[in-house]
């Protein structure tokens, strides 16, 4: 009971956290100071307060688009296991819902870009939808692969089911699946390489384009929605890269919390070196990422 | 709660009752002079036949036994014998509701007053193709169910030409007839073969027949071909997406819903005969489905035609129950008892799901094309403001058909996932597994090409002016949308129950298997959990919209135009359409549909206006299938001088034959 509690208290916090630890990442590593850790919180709120202008041209489904993405974002949260502590709903075939919740709230965001008839917005959503569906093959693969690895079909024995020991007779596996799903880790969340997060730079961007035209409290739950889902899909990845458990709930907790860090850490520092690719690399290396998880599968279903 | 139903007297006499309604319900409309009442009485007939035959049907699904009838006719093939199986029942329930729903949606698409001339024809033959939909899969005489058959084609060949004036609608309509009756002789193969063996035209029982012989081999080759080529499964789908498109909303809508499924049901009866499908059956099965169905989804990917894209989506559809069939199949002939459970009710669930939402799509791109007068996705817009509930409505089709939760299509998806993960706990044929990342593309693309379809016709500014038909339409025309939309919505959100609707149909198709012991209680009540999550979503999402409201209510709300990065003149034709939204996504699959653009040769300083053209180019059919048809009609150009249109002559041919045929039989 107190760990469903400390799962969802934990869902609700620690998303906008990470994003901190991105910025602040990226400013050392650029000799500045950067923002507080705190800043993603603090615009999240100050969004909350303002007034809102909504276009002209749209419709309720602009208005439908934020929202949905935060709730299917919400249930996925309730669905993933963090570190070692199971999931509060779990069931046979959950990673399937996992997955195809996703694609729920990337249809309502995808829409309400389109509903605003603006070009930008379209090309977007349009490269979303590109994207996402190169990016699907290899989540399945991943879960092809751990199910094998855990003889089970819900998320959360899945992944509590990664230990040392498991690395150690299925590490080329697991190695090659970690590579995929970071790819998959960044392509989904809008990170470099792919997209860049910081720039209103209208051609270089994929999610940030597609929410040009939220304002207000919409901007804010957007914001929030989105590092909710760095948060629900980093938590399926440090599960997978990071296993260690040490037998202690409390100590459990702050092991995955501590591991979150690391992840963004790790996600600021792959953005301080690497610059945007062009986008027609994009799909290559979102093939390659699949090829990675193919192999991870072949291995243990040989 | 069905015991209930079972007080009736007969339901299978009542089935057949609302068959013969169904059939007979364009008649009276050709004979009445005046414009009006026979479409009228029609729609009335064709509901009257809904309202008893889903009952009906409902409660032949629920029980126990065949109810069987012999028809007494005079003809050389045996009895004809009637029967309705829980299998039978389960295919008739879609034919009595998207016909009923598609004859009322007629009333504001097609009515009499505006298409006097088409009106009589377009609704007889649609209830002469309902009916022989539904006595199809009573048939249980070869010859009797390949006659029915015929009817069936070509009262959609009248259906699709209704519009014959146009070239395009001829174009189909030939394709059509010659693809059908390629399916046809298939048939007629398949049956003769089958009664050779047999001694009579009666199917065999079920189970009777091994499938292990070279003759069985080439028999289930011809029925595939047969059947596959009425169900869509490629390369047998080419009459498909011309059909769809060129034939009036509701008859797609009846087509796509139901009488594709006519041959997925051959399918199925044919494999009811067999006691032992071998395993390579189920694999042919299953990779002719999983290609059709990325194929499929990938051509309707790059269409720009928003029939085109529906139809290319039913082929899709299509390849997934195929796909999830072949499993099936697969789990049979290895006595895995969880893989056939799980796979066949994916595929029995999915034909009822597309069944809904797919005439759904349809009705809707009847009300958008009455709206937008064309079909050309990259012409439309801003829909979604002029017709809000038709726009909503169209809304829950495309979440229900791209797979999404917690609508109707997911589940169906949801048991198939599960059931090929199942596998992996197995040491055999664990390479089925691959069929996961395939269905996960197919599923991906689907998102991108409803989405596409939706943002294009729904939503944004108008690209063109529309006339007046631009407007909400009739409840003639909502009511059908509204039905199919709930049903999508319910089956999503209480899977346990759909799951409930379709295990007759199961224990009849496989009567063989276990599926008490195999019925994996994990699994359902994962189903369970399932519609848990569903609501808890819907609850989320209220409660994220409240508090928004709450927060919106605060502050001022400003309304002015679109940001436009600090561009002040950007005009409706600026916006993304329906090509560029899947132009780089289409280029990704280069080798299966390409996107040709015909830029037009610009040449002095200040050159006239012209037109560049875009359209999706089919690689297989281009590089692979045109040149083998030429090819195989300048080899038999003279064969041409036997066709020289004069009747005598023909006459004389048809006396030959018999003449010849006779000596041979002697």
């Amino acid at each position: 009971m107190t760990d469903i509690f400390i799962h969802i208290i934990l869902a609700m916090l620690m998303p906008p956290l990470l994003l901190g630890v991105i910025g602040k990442t990226k400013a050392l590593f650029a000799g500045r100071v950067g923002a507080p850790f705190l800043q993603p919180y603090y615009d999240i709120l100050r969004l909350l307060r303002k007034g809102t202008v909504f276009s002209t041209t749209t419709t309720w489904i602009f208005r439908a688009g934020p929202v949905v993405a935060l709730a299917t974002t919400a249930v996925a949260a309730l669905l993933i296991p963090l570190g070692y502590h199971s999931a509060p709903i779990s069931f046979s075939g959950d990673m399937i819902l996992y997955a195809y919740l996703f694609a729920l709230g990337r249809f309502f965001t995808m829409a309400a870009a389109l509903d605003t008839g603006s070009s930008f917005e379209g090309m977007g959503a349009a490269r979303e939808a590109t994207y996402s569906c190169l990016a699907e093959p290899t989540l399945f693969f991943a879960l092809i692969t751990l199910s094998r690895l855990s003889g089970s079909y819900s998320l959360s024995e899945m992944l509590s089911n990664v230990t040392t020991v498991v690395w150690s007779y299925a590490g080329a596996s697991l190695l090659l699946l970690i590579g995929g799903m970071f790819i998959v880790l960044l392509v989904e969340n809008c990170r470099i390489p792919f997209d860049d997060p910081n720039t209103h730079l209208e051609l270089t961007m994929i999610h940030e384009v597609m929410v040009l035209d939220h304002s207000g409290p919409a901007f804010a739950i957007v914001q929030y929605a989105a590092a909710l889902k760095l948060f629900v899909l980093g938590a399926f990845f440090v599960r997978l890269a990071l296993p260690f458990a040490t037998g202690n709930t409390l100590l459990d907790w702050v092991v995955f919390m501590s591991s979150m860090l690391g992840l963004a850490v790790a996600i600021g520092v792959v953005e301080s070196v690497m610059a945007r690719l062009r986008l027609v690399r994009v799909p290559q290396l979102l093939v390659a990422a699949t090829i990675l998880a193919a192999f991870s599968t072949l291995l243990v279903i040989r | 709660m069905f015991s209930v139903l079972q007080v009736f007297p007969d339901p299978a006499i009542l089935a057949i009752i609302s068959v013969l309604i169904t059939g007979c319900a364009g008649v009276p409309g050709l004979f009445i002079r005046t414009g009006g009442p026979g479409q009228y009485i029609a729609a009335a007939m064709t509901l009257l036949a809904a309202l008893l035959g889903i009952p009906a049907s409902l409660a032949l699904l629920f029980a126990s036994k065949a109810a069987t009838y012999i028809l007494d006719w005079s003809l050389p093939f045996g009895s004809c014998e009637l029967a309705i199986d829980p299998l039978s029942a389960f295919f008739l329930l879609p034919v009595f509701t998207v016909g009923a729903a598609g004859s009322l949606f007629a009333l504001g698409y097609w009515p009499s007053a505006s298409h006097r001339s088409t009106e009589p024809g377009l609704t007889f033959f649609y209830g002469l193709l309902a009916a022989s939909m539904a006595l199809l899969v009573m048939a249980r005489n070869g010859m009797f169910f390949l006659m029915v058959w015929e009817i069936m084609a070509l009262s959609a060949y009248f259906l699709l030409v209704t519009e014959h004036e146009r070239e395009e609608v001829r174009r189909a309509g030939t394709l059509y007839l010659i693809s059908t009756h390629i399916g046809t002789g298939a048939l007629l193969i398949f049956f003769s073969l089958l009664a050779a063996r047999s001694g009579s035209f009666l199917f065999p029982a079920a189970g009777t027949l091994s499938a292990l012989s070279p003759v069985m081999m080439f028999l289930a080759s011809a029925a595939l071909i047969g059947f596959g080529s009425k169900a869509g499964i490629m390369p047998l789908h080419l009459w498909l997406p011309a059909t769809h498109a060129n034939a009036p909303s509701h008859v797609s809508a009846l087509m796509s819903g139901v009488m594709l499924k006519m041959g997925l049901y051959g399918i199925f009866r044919t494999l009811t005969f067999f006691s032992d499908p071998p395993l390579l059956w189920g694999a042919t099965l299953a990779v002719a489905g999983i290609s059709t169905a990325l194929a499929g989804i990938v051509f309707a990917a790059a269409q720009r035609d928003l029939k085109r894209l529906l139809a290319y989506s039913s082929i899709e559809n299509i390849g997934i129950i195929t796909a999830a069939l072949g499993v099936a199949l697969l789990g049979h002939a290895s006595n895995n008892a969880t893989l056939t459970y799980l796979c066949l009710a994916a595929a029995l669930l999915h034909i009822y799901n597309h069944a809904l939402f797919k005439p759904l799509l349809f009705l809707g791109s009847g009300v958008v094309i009455h709206a937008s007068g064309g079909r050309d996705m990259n012409l439309m817009g801003g829909l979604g403001k002029l017709m809000p509930k038709a726009a909503i409505l169209s809304l829950a089709g495309v979440i229900a058909i791209c797979g999404i939760p917690p609508f109707n299509g997911f589940i169906s998806e949801f048991l198939f996932y599960l059931g090929l993960f199942s596998q992996l706990q197995t040491t055999k044929m664990i390479f089925i597994v691959m069929l996961v990342p395939a269905l996960a593309l197919v599923g991906g693309v689907a998102l991108l090409s409803f989405t596409k379809l939706f943002g294009a016709v729904f939503l944004g500014t108008p690209r063109r002016h529309f006339n007046s038909h631009a407007r909400e339409p009739g409840w003639t025309m909502l009511l059908p949308m509204a039905f199919f939309a709930m049903a999508c919505l319910l089956i999503g959100l209480l899977p346990q129950y759909a799951l409930r609707l379709v295990s007759p149909a199961m224990v009849s198709f496989m009567p063989d298997v276990n599926f008490a012991a195999a019925y994996p209680s994990g699994y359902i009540s994962g189903l369970g959990r399932l519609s848990m999550v569903g609501f808890l979503l819907l609850l989320i999402i209220v409660a994220v919209t409240f508090f928004w409201q709450w927060r919106l209510r605060r502050k001022p709300v400003v309304f002015g135009a679109t940001w436009g990065c600090g561009y002040q003149r950007a005009t409706a034709r600026m916006q993304y359409v329906a090509t560029s939204f899947s132009e780089s996504a289409v280029s990704v699959f280069d080798g299966i549909v390409r996107q040709r653009v015909e830029r037009p040769h610009l040449t002095g300083l200040f050159p006239r206006p012209v037109a560049c053209l875009d359209f999706p180019s089919d690689t297989v059919l281009e590089q692979i299938i045109t040149p083998v048809f030429n090819a195989t009609g300048g080899a038999f150009a003279f064969m041409r001088r036997l066709q020289n249109g004069q009747m005598h002559l023909y006459m004389l041919y048809i006396f030959a034959t018999l003449l010849i045929l006779m000596l041979w039989a002697h």
